[in-house]
């Protein structure tokens, strides 16, 4: 925001935003290449994202983004046209090109030193797959492109007149000759005549051009007196309108060279037939060498090689391979891509700073609380509900729900992005370990708070190199057991009942539980007598201090364990879960809410106290007799579910309100899902009301007492505090098994 | 002389530059994301010139000159191609399309708004 009011700046900035989706749509294609569903179109897609990058990056200067950019260009514009294979190998490098070329995008819109050694490494594995003469054809490539863009941006701090030629002519070899002509004449530079024969062609007309303004342009070097020659004009009977008849004779009289004069026809250039003869003034006698006669004949001859003037760059350019390539691969694009690329296209886009939408999602956060209130007070007015009012009421509480909900969908994105980067790391940990690995996404469309997908990069990573490092088996050890050597991690996301539901699973061995109980006994994690069940022993993974150095290698071994990963999604309103099938493979579940502003609540009393709980857990409430209760032993009472026997927790007692309740009759249960499937009952006091409520984070000085998630305002704006029931059932139930860190960070408000 | 100009690229950051090169000299920019846009665009607007990038999805540069020669009403309206790609057979193709000239990128302003004038006047 430094400089707000500087445009290229702020296009630099959009550049870089644009970047970050042209790589999105290089990942996706290489990877629907890879899923063998490509179709023509898709290496063309793959192709315009990293010609679209060079592209943006030569307008900012940006060379080094530029270079590489373009070497890989070249190799994919090899596979577009046929030249080139892409078999499994070469995939590997594009994916590894794609991956450097997002890190060198980065490196320079933060302006960091860009990584050189590692481009030559990336460049020599393109180079190889293109074998020896594609190398020696693609190296000049470079210096071609690039030194005319040096040649452009100088010209831009100098000289503005011979340089109109330049970004036209300079990338093109074969247009060599007119230059020495150009600095023979930019020597002399005197007051010049020319006399100038112009006939236009069909063509010329044909493609938009107009004499009227070339002739204009010239006027605008020096004084000009123009002649027509109409002497070939039909008879008006025999008149064809469209097939020109006339032709010029310009006197010019210029201190511009004769480069500038020709620059003005370079667009018509083999569209007319043109003399420029310099009839030197008075003035000018030298160089008698630069006989009038000497350049005309030198243009005169000019022009006649012009048809064969596009054959010569390829042998001057040592792009042959590239040079056929528009034709064949542009021709069929038009229809081909129709299909492919228009939704892509179609969704036209709106680039809002965050900050205006926080704004937002705070205001209608308020609204939310103040419609509430406002509710209230009316219901207390005793206003019959068939009033205006209490219609209107309706209205604006459902409007008010809609506005939330839309301001909601601002700022959730899909989780693609996520995904994207996640491949990346199974690419990298599964090579760095010499495993086989592939990775295989699902539900990619799926949206989520931005902040949450932000947020959740760093767990998702360290759950995914885990999966690689340890999750999978090494390939023999696969091969072993009758798996295919390739091993497989699959991420998923979906939304599932009010929540964002992200798994991260392995076809590995599974956790190997003896294992894990034997270091989480050695480490003092559980007494040596615990006889912890199955998914008791996978989630002592979780518990800080549980990650060994014997245990990891260097590539999930940096300190962090699963504790963190755990407090991470904590962190974000979600919960984490591990099952896992010995053989089979482990499955990291992640649940998250889906907005980190609003939540559903159901309101309810506890020893007067009131209290919000997250409406998505609660799956049913049941009233109490004393028959539905028994107890299994002192201070451990289940009630009777259709279908069970389901733990009841005091909830008072648990928050430490009051005593256990002695007579439950008549006392309200809650049935609350726990994510790994199981249920418990809080019992409470009394039902209030079901209503949004909007999170109000606790402060960070503020002790953070288990079981509370957050705090809101409720409508009469009284505060209540909002409880993290799974959190409660934990402590209650497993209390060797529950967090002993404090719950979580705060959610957002 | 401030003219009327339509300006087709798939790439965001080139259609900014193009109003940035364009805007201060007074001329009115429309844009256009492909060449399918592009004709959708044109229809509606009299531009004095258009530019157009070569390599885009659903209809790349070539389709649209192509469709803008079609209609009678613009089959002299100056279309400057603006690419990345210097092969001496693309300009001929372009030309070939009815292209009035071309512009390699990465283009520099003035140069721009020379080339516009030296096409639309």
């Amino acid at each position: 925001m430094s400089t707000p009011h500087d445009p290229m700046a702020e296009i630099r900035a959009s550049f870089f935003i644009e970047c970050e989706e042209l790589l999105e749509a290089l990942q996706d294609g290489l990877q629907v290449i890879e899923d063998d569903e490509a179709d023509d179109e898709t290496i063309n897609v793959v192709f315009r994202a990293v010609h679209s990058i060079k592209g943006g990056a030569g307008a900012f200067s940006l060379e080094g983004l530029v270079r590489f950019a373009h070497r890989f260009e070249t190799v994919l514009d090899l596979v577009r046209t046929g030249q080139m294979q892409v078999e499994a190998n070469a995939l590997k490098v594009f994916f590894q090109c794609a991956d450097h070329l997002a890190d060198l995008v980065r490196v320079c819109r933060d302006d960091a030193p860009l990584p050189e050694v590692r481009s030559e490494e990336i460049l020599e594995l393109l180079d190889a797959l293109t074998g020896g003469p594609p190398i020696m054809q693609e190296k000049p490539g470079p210096e071609i492109d690039f030194s005319p863009k040096a040649l452009t941006l100088d010209l831009t701090l100098g000289d503005e007149t011979a340089d109109a030629a330049m970004p036209f002519e300079l990338p093109e070899p074969a247009d060599l000759p007119p230059f020495p002509l150009a600095d023979d004449a930019g020597e002399e530079e005197r007051p010049g005549n020319y006399e100038i024969t112009f006939t236009p062609s069909i063509e010329l007309f044909e493609t938009g051009n107009e004499p009227a303004l070339l002739f204009r342009n010239l006027e605008a070097l020096g004084d000009i007196n123009v002649n027509c020659d109409a002497s070939r004009l039909p008879a008006l009977a025999a008149l064809t309108p469209e097939a020109p008849h006339l032709s010029w004779q310009i006197s010019l009289k210029t201190e511009a060279d004769e480069a500038e004069i020709q620059s003005i026809f370079e667009f018509v250039e083999g569209l007319c037939t043109l003399e420029i003869v310099s009839t030197k003034g008075p003035d000018l006698d030298v160089e008698p060498t630069l006989s009038p006669a000497a350049i005309p004949t030198s243009m005169d001859s000019r022009f006649p090689t012009l048809p064969p003037e596009p054959e010569s760059p390829p042998q001057i350019t040592p792009e042959p391979s590239a040079t056929p390539a528009p034709s064949p691969a542009a021709s069929p694009k038009p229809a081909a891509t129709k299909d492919k690329a228009a939704p892509n296209a179609a969704k036209s886009v709106v680039r809002v700073d965050l900050d205006r939408i926080e704004r937002l999602v705070n205001l209608v956060g308020e609204l939310v609380i103040n419609q509430a209130m406002l509710s209230q007070s009316l219901e207390q007015s005793g206003l019959s509900p068939h009033s205006n009012a209490m219609n209107g009421l309706e209205e604006f509480q459902r409007l008010t729900r809609d506005i939330q909900d839309s301001v909601m969908m601002i700022r959730a994105q899909p989780v693609k992005s996520l995904f994207q980067r996640m491949s990346r790391i199974v690419r990298e940990s599964s090579a760095a370990v010499a495993k086989d690995v592939r990775l295989r996404t699902e539900g990619e469309t799926t949206e989520v708070d931005k902040t949450v997908i932000e947020r959740l990069a760093d767990p998702l990573t360290h759950i995914i190199r885990n999966a690689v490092d340890h999750g999978l088996e090494t390939t023999s050890e696969r091969l072993a057991a009758g798996k295919p050597a390739q091993g497989q991690v699959s991420l998923s996301a979906a939304h599932r009942s009010g929540r964002v539901v992200i798994e991260i699973s392995d076809d590995g061995g599974g956790i190997n539980r003896p294992k894990v109980l034997q270091i989480a006994i050695d480490k003092g994690l559980i007494p040596a007598d615990a006889t912890p069940s199955s998914s008791e022993i996978d989630n002592l993974l979780f518990l800080p201090g549980f990650s060994t150095a014997t245990e990891v290698s260097d590539l999930s071994g940096r300190g962090v364990g699963m504790d963190v990963v755990r407090t991470a999604i904590q962190a974000l309103g979600g919960r984490i879960t591990i099952s896992s099938d010995p053989g089979i493979g482990t499955t990291f579940s992640i649940s998250l809410p889906l907005t980190l502003a609003v939540l559903d609540g159901m309101v309810i009393e506890v020893a007067r106290e009131t209290l919000v709980l997250p409406l998505n857990l609660v799956i049913e409430t049941v009233t109490l007799t004393q028959n539905d209760v028994e107890m299994v032993r002192p201070g451990a009472l289940v009630v009777r579910v259709r279908d069970g026997f389901v733990p009841i927790i005091d909830l008072g007692k648990e928050l430490g309100y009051r005593d256990e309740l002695e007579d439950l009759e008549g006392s309200v249960v809650l049935l609350i899902a726990h994510e790994d499937g199981n249920r418990a009952a809080l019992l409470i006091d009394n039902i209030v009301d079901q209503r949004q409520v909007v999170i109000k984070g606790l402060d960070e000085s503020l002790y953070r007492a288990p079981g509370i998630a957050a705090a809101t305002i409720l409508g009469d704006g009284q505060i209540a505090l909002i409880l993290d029931p799974s959190d409660i059932i934990a402590q209650s139930l497993n209390p060797s098994t529950a967090r002993p860190a404090p719950m979580t960070e705060g959610m957002i408000a | 002389m401030t003219l009327n100009i339509l300006a087709v690229d798939d790439s965001r950051t080139m259609r900014d530059m193009i109003r940035l090169a364009l805007l201060p000299e007074g001329f009115t920019v429309h844009t256009a994301d492909d060449g399918m846009h592009g004709i959708e665009v044109l229809d509606g607007i009299k531009p004095d010139a258009i530019i157009t990038d070569i390599n885009m999805p659903r209809m790349d540069g070539f389709g649209f000159i192509d469709a803008v020669r079609a209609q009678d009403n613009h089959r002299a309206t100056p279309i400057l191609v603006l690419t990345t790609e210097a092969a001496p057979e693309l300009k001929e193709r372009a030309r070939k399309a009815g292209a009035t000239g071309w512009i390699v990128k990465p283009f520099d302003p003035t140069k721009l708004v020379k080339a516009l004038h030296m096409v639309a006047g």
